[in-house]
């Protein structure tokens, strides 16, 4: 019974891990196409984030000085994409596509040639990179059964980015919903003529949206290499920007339901890692790459409306042109 | 001249942008050219293998700009053409033991035809369910990389073999390299990987331009992808269309398979389209959509990829990858930042052309390009 539990409560502990990048990375997408502005290029922000944050906590040894670098690195991808389409009126998709490859191929022959250790960077010590917090009481509460299992296993011994990722979820959502702000920006992505007619900028509006997305890709870059892993390792993204991506998607570009997407895809992943070759009851042995493809299947049934219905902001993709 | 002009440009400026990476690495980007040049065109052997870079992304440039001669962006061709190596692989395995010329056309039409159902489901779902063909493809590239690793680790695989690769092909299903040929007619060429399928490459641009430019099937196309509006209105069908488009680039794109698994490999092994659907959306771009300026763009990647492994000999701090960052910011100057390039070179060459039409046609090409 107990062992049951603890299961559970790792299980849960993985999914809280692999949903961090997720969720911050998805909820910097949320920002940008709300406003309009396609973020396919999510995947190349985290990695632009990932070797700037691990490079920098390697050469200085202070974590937080890295994560100010990966998101620093983040929000400069992010403003050359607002750059080419917002500012230059260009392809947006077209935009994302090269900067992503630009920075798989740029992070690849930076982290060879300045680290010398095959495209790595060098393994971060203890105070370079963010170890586990213990969370007030967590020894204390660990021996209360199942609640205090749960606090101690699931809640407690995270990274701090974890928290921040939690608690960016309730900020985006009262940024978008509950302020001016906010508000400004789904409109630039609903309608930007009205917004414009009411004498507020809509580039402005959208590199703020962008910059946002930056800082957000950034942080979820940053705990990559130096949070979860200890150094950066050539496109370690592996695709979790499209992940993200995915998930924006299947949360229908709202915050809440986006995290629910995170979490579910992170669920199957952690599930995936501890089963390999698990026989189940009742199916069998389920492959590896069948439980790896759930998210990209379910996003495909998602926007073909089989399985409810993504409508994506109304101006999302279409750069703005002021006199039509 | 805008046409000729503007690619050069935009070369030009992506070079440049890549030498400062160069030089921030801490090497000589002068030198850095003159060894990636000497690489790619050096000897008859770097020729052949310049050519054959360049016949496989002939293939992908083709079926990316197929895609956006409809405004489709097909980041799918990476998918589609490793669908397609399972369609080779599947005919050369069942009927490896058939005479040749059964085999390799029955090959070459599964590559497409795999390719094509690829592409022809997120061109589908875009004309009937309305979900944005962008992500669909992006979404199968992932889905065809899941099923692939299971199709190769569980069922595919050489019995006895730890790597997941297929057995090795019958000879009889192998497409003869350049060099063998030549040597059958009495003329000695370096070895390289330069096959047949390359003479398939150019069939293929024929057939590209003899579809889009001289048939109702490409005018259709074409006019769908400048305005979907005046397309229903005169009468073509929106759904037809845009599935025959997807087909046809995801068999372009499967095709490429023909060249990597038929030509060189002779097995099917794990990811080894290599990134290859993705230099498609640089050529396209680069090649300005046009079957001549795909050739052309195909050739100058086969030779940046070439020349960028035999870089990486003789400048060891200098990774291949330099190839892919070039590859990144051709994408970027050719497709993002067209409309800040073109401006000033239409300007340039015009004169004295009225502002209006510049003005209307920056306009049209805008609401083009936007969707």
């Amino acid at each position: 019974m107990n062992d049951a539990l603890l299961f559970l409560a790792l299980l849960a502990a993985a999914t809280a891990r692999g949903a961090t990048p997720l969720v911050l990375a998805a909820l910097g997408g949320l920002c940008s196409e709300r406003s309009g502005v396609i973020d396919i290029g999510i995947e190349g922000k985290m990695l632009a984030a990932a070797f700037a944050a691990a490079g920098t906590a390697a050469v200085t040894g202070s974590a937080w000085t890295g994560l100010a670098a990966g998101m620093f690195a983040s929000v400069l991808v992010a403003l050359a994409h607002g750059f080419a389409c917002v500012t230059h009126k260009g392809n947006q998709v077209v935009s994302g596509m090269a900067l992503n490859i630009t920075m798989s191929g740029l992070t690849a022959v930076l982290g060879y040639a300045w680290f010398r250790e095959g495209g790595q960077t060098p393994l971060l010590g203890a105070g370079a990179r963010f170890g586990p917090i213990a969370l007030p009481g967590a020894d204390l509460l660990a021996r209360v059964p199942v609640i205090g299992m749960i606090y101690a296993e699931i809640v407690s011994g995270h990274n701090v980015l974890v928290y921040i990722a939690a608690a960016a979820v309730p900020l985006v959502a009262w940024l978008i919903y509950r302020t001016r702000f906010g508000l400004r920006l789904r409109a630039v992505g609903e309608n930007p003529d009205a917004v414009d007619t009411a004498g507020i900028s809509v580039t402005a509006t959208r590199y703020r949206a962008i910059v946002m997305s930056g800082v957000l890709c950034g942080l979820a870059g940053a705990y990559l290499s130096i949070a979860h892993h200890a150094s950066f390792i050539r496109d370690m993204t592996a695709g979790k920007g499209y992940l993200a991506l995915a998930a924006l998607i299947f949360g229908q570009w709202r915050p809440l339901p986006t995290l629910g997407a995170c979490l579910l895809f992170a669920f199957a992943d952690a599930v995936q890692a501890r089963l390999q070759g698990t026989p189940l009851p009742l199916v069998g042995v389920v492959p590896v790459q069948l439980i790896q493809a759930i998210p990209y299947v379910l996003t495909v049934c998602l926007l073909a409306g089989f399985v409810g219905r993504a409508v994506a902001p109304r101006a999302i993709g279409v750069p703005y042109l002021k006199e039509r | 001249m805008t046409p000729v002009l503007l690619p050069v440009l935009n070369l030009a400026v992506a070079l440049g942008l890549s030498a400062l990476v160069v030089v921030l690495v801490g090497e000589s980007p002068f030198r850095a050219w003159k060894l990636l040049t000497v690489g790619a065109f050096g000897s008859g052997e770097a020729i052949g293998y310049t050519l054959y870079y360049a016949t496989t992304f002939v293939f992908t440039g083709l079926a990316v700009a197929v895609a956006f001669h409809g405004g489709l962006f097909n980041i799918g061709a990476e998918g589609q053409a490793y669908l397609g190596g399972l369609g080779v692989a599947l005919v050369c395995l069942a009927a490896g033991a058939w005479p040749s010329l059964l085999v390799v056309p029955g090959a070459i039409i599964a590559a497409a035809g795999f390719g094509a159902a690829w592409a022809f489901l997120p061109g589908w779902l875009q004309a009937r369910r309305g979900s944005h063909i962008v992500i669909t493809t992006i979404m199968f590239n992932f889905i065809a990389s899941s099923l692939m690793t299971y199709l190769l680790v569980n069922v595919l695989i050489k019995p006895g073999q730890q790597s997941p690769e297929t057995p090795e092909f019958a000879p009889s299903t192998w497409l003869p390299q350049l060099h063998e040929v030549l040597a059958a007619a009495g003329w000695q060429i370096g070895r390289s990987p330069v096959n047949l399928s390359s003479i398939l490459a150019l069939i293929a641009c024929g057939v590209v331009w003899f579809y889009l430019w001289r048939t109702r099937w490409g005018y259709a196309l074409r006019v769908f992808g400048h305005s979907e509006t005046a397309a229903v209105y005169g009468g073509i069908a929106p759904t037809r269309t845009v599935v025959v488009a997807m087909s046809i680039s995801g068999a372009l794109a499967g095709l490429m398979s023909v060249n990597e698994i038929m030509g060189v490999q002779h097995r099917l092994l794990l990811n080894f389209t290599g990134g290859a659907g993705f230099v498609g959306i640089a050529v396209a771009l680069m090649g300005r959509n046009h079957p001549v300026g795909i050739v052309l763009a195909a050739i100058l990647f086969g030779a940046l990829y070439q020349g960028g492994s035999e870089l990486s000999f003789d400048m060891p701090t200098l990774t291949r990858d330099i190839v892919v960052v070039i590859q990144g910011l051709i994408i970027l100057v050719c497709g993002a930042f067209e409309h800040a390039l073109r401006r000033p070179v239409d300007a340039l060459l015009r004169g004295s052309a009225p502002a209006r039409d510049r003005a209307v046609e920056e306009l049209a090409e805008t609401s083009a390009t936007s969707r």
